[in-house]
């Protein structure tokens, strides 16, 4: 498979917007669907449809060993040691929101630290914030600094006696940058503090693997990476979710179940209270098959060349305003125009096909820090071109337009 | 053409240059509002008379031009009114722009409906609709003297 005609991939691609072709530069966001994905679904519905992990029917072993093998599919992509250390979760805010949970439970107390950075998406905050709530931790921010980024000398400044854990954004949803998290993680391990990466914006676009990173806990949106929605991947190591508490209780999830007490599963099990959202897993496994297909480097060599694009073509636009600058920097475009504000700008762009995301992008700390309400998007996924880019720009010369009359 | 319709001249004009964008001296009842999906933000000033009119209105705030137009315009149209007629305004307009086609409120000149009418546009637009409602809700606020702040999340 190759990225050249990748957008027919995607029954998306077909469809037409206010009658132009769809220009999708929303993928931070979600991503569109290849057709894979889509049939996987729906022949698992129509034909291989059974609950996994209970029955010994003919269609619940299918179903299990189906659901079992998008398990080893992710361990081996994300060259994780062991299958066991891949939860599923309805998604990656309930991944961080399962560490949060349990490992607040079990060892945070009145006073500790979590750090983590002013780059943060909500989901990789609120969480700690109930810790601090109801257990009076403390949370810390490293700085981002005028080009975006948090590096490796302000997480160091934050790190002290209490900081019990670091939580840091693999790739920032806004400004693009790239974090460290290779050295954070060897930096924290020196220290003893375990490491979670909210790899959200990291898995879809980047080389991700675990003994590299050797980070404690890793956080995947699988709707980002070409997936269903509605289901997440925690990777953990195993010496955690050994010793962590469980997160929901339910079915599934226990071993024996008496009126004087409850033992609980081994893992993964231990994680997956409930009827999982097992057709989205299996359809996983094509998501998977599907960037395996392409590989990894050259995706990222794709989107490094629209990237490049993108932001000389919006640099050559008088009006236009990037946020941020980070040297290491993953395809997102955050930007302003002047004297347009980014709601409006979405609105008019969309008239074009063009689809953007306007707004604080769930992160509120950093657009407060740099001062601006909303900022204009435009995120890079492999079926993008230059020509989406070029679209882009045209569309935005339209805003321009239409607010100044010229 | 819907577009046109939603950035229509007077949106246009009134949200480059908003009128009233300011803070009433000697005011006598404010309130705050913010649309969180947006980051709108906006903060109403009253100065009522003995006789409940509102001798002045005026508001700080940022946003799109369609949340800045509407406040712009809302303030320009409820100032010199007393206040059951502002209250009276604030509900035929939330009215339109949910629901109804046109505006019925016998307070208004044809030119106050036409400024009023400017801001129908948004209704094909629903996730733009709350952006033209902010200012509205948060009058209501300001009349109450509310300490809280008003959240359009809270409202249809």
């Amino acid at each position: 498979m190759s990225l050249n005609n990748i957008k027919k991939e995607f029954p998306i691609f077909n469809e037409k917007v206010h009658n132009n072709d769809l220009v999708y530069l929303d993928s931070a966001n979600s991503s569109q669907k290849p057709l894979s994905v889509i049939n996987r679904i729906y022949d698992f519905y129509s034909k291989e449809f059974s609950n996994v992990g209970r029955s010994v029917h003919y269609l619940a072993v299918a179903a299990t060993n189906m659901y079992e093998n998008t398990r080893s599919s992710v361990q081996k992509y994300i060259n994780a040691k062991d299958p066991k250390e891949i939860v599923f979760t309805k998604g990656a805010t309930e991944a961080i929101n399962l560490v949060a949970n349990t490992f607040g439970q079990k060892y945070l107390k009145e006073g500790d630290e979590i750090l983590i950075t002013e780059l943060e998406h909500h989901s990789n905050y609120v969480p700690w914030h109930y810790l601090r709530k109801n257990k009076g931790i403390k949370i810390e921010f490293a700085e981002v600094n005028e080009d975006g980024e948090v590096t490796l000398e302000s997480i160091e400044k934050k790190i002290n006696s209490k900081t019990k854990l670091i939580a840091v954004t693999h790739l920032s949803n806004v400004t693009g940058a790239i974090l460290p998290v290779k050295e954070i993680t060897a930096l924290a391990h020196s220290k003893n503090i375990p490491v979670l990466i909210d790899g959200c914006q990291g898995a879809p676009h980047l080389k991700i693997d675990m003994q590299d990173l050797d980070c404690d806990f890793y956080a995947i949106s699988c709707h980002k990476m070409y997936g269903p929605t509605g289901l997440g991947v925690l990777y953990a190591k195993k010496k955690w979710l050994e010793e962590l508490p469980p997160y929901q209780g339910g079915g599934g999830m226990i071993r024996e179940v008496k009126k004087s007490g409850i033992t609980y599963g081994d893992l993964p099990n231990k994680y997956e209270a409930g009827t999982m959202a097992t057709a989205q897993v299996i359809a996983f496994d094509e998501s998977i098959k599907f960037l395996n297909k392409l590989g990894i480097e050259n995706i990222m060599k794709h989107e490094k060349e629209l990237l490049n694009y993108g932001q000389e073509v919006l640099r050559k636009n008088n009006s236009v305003r990037l946020v941020g600058n980070p040297k290491n920097k993953g395809g997102v475009l955050s930007f302003t125009l002047d004297g347009i504000h980014a709601h409006d700008i979405a609105t008019i762009l969309d008239e074009d096909g063009v689809a953007i995301r306007a707004g604080h992008h769930c992160c509120q700390i950093l657009h407060d820090k740099l001062g601006i309400p909303a900022t204009a998007r435009a995120s890079l996924g492999v079926y993008n071109t230059k020509d989406d880019l070029d679209k882009l720009n045209e569309s935005l010369n339209k805003c321009k337009k239409i607010f100044n009359g010229k | 053409m819907n577009l046109k319709e939603l950035y229509q001249e007077i949106i246009l004009d009134h949200g480059k240059n908003p009128r009233n964008l300011r803070k009433t001296d000697n005011f006598t009842k404010d309130a705050k509002g913010h649309n969180p999906l947006c980051g709108d933000k906006v903060h109403i000033f009253l100065k009522l008379g003995d006789d409940k009119k509102i001798e002045d209105v005026s508001f700080e705030g940022s946003g799109c031009a369609i949340s800045m137009a509407s406040a712009s315009i809302m303030t320009d149209l409820v100032k010199q009114k007393n206040e059951n007629d502002a209250k009276e305004l604030i509900k035929d307009f939330l009215e339109m722009i949910k629901e109804k086609p046109d505006i019925s409120n016998k307070s208004l000149s044809e030119n106050d409906k036409t400024k009023l009418m400017s801001l129908s546009g948004v209704k094909q637009y629903p996730m733009r609709v709350k952006c033209a409602t902010l200012a509205w809700h948060t009058l209501t606020s300001a009349m109450k003297d509310s300490k809280e702040e008003t959240n359009t999340e809270k409202f249809d």
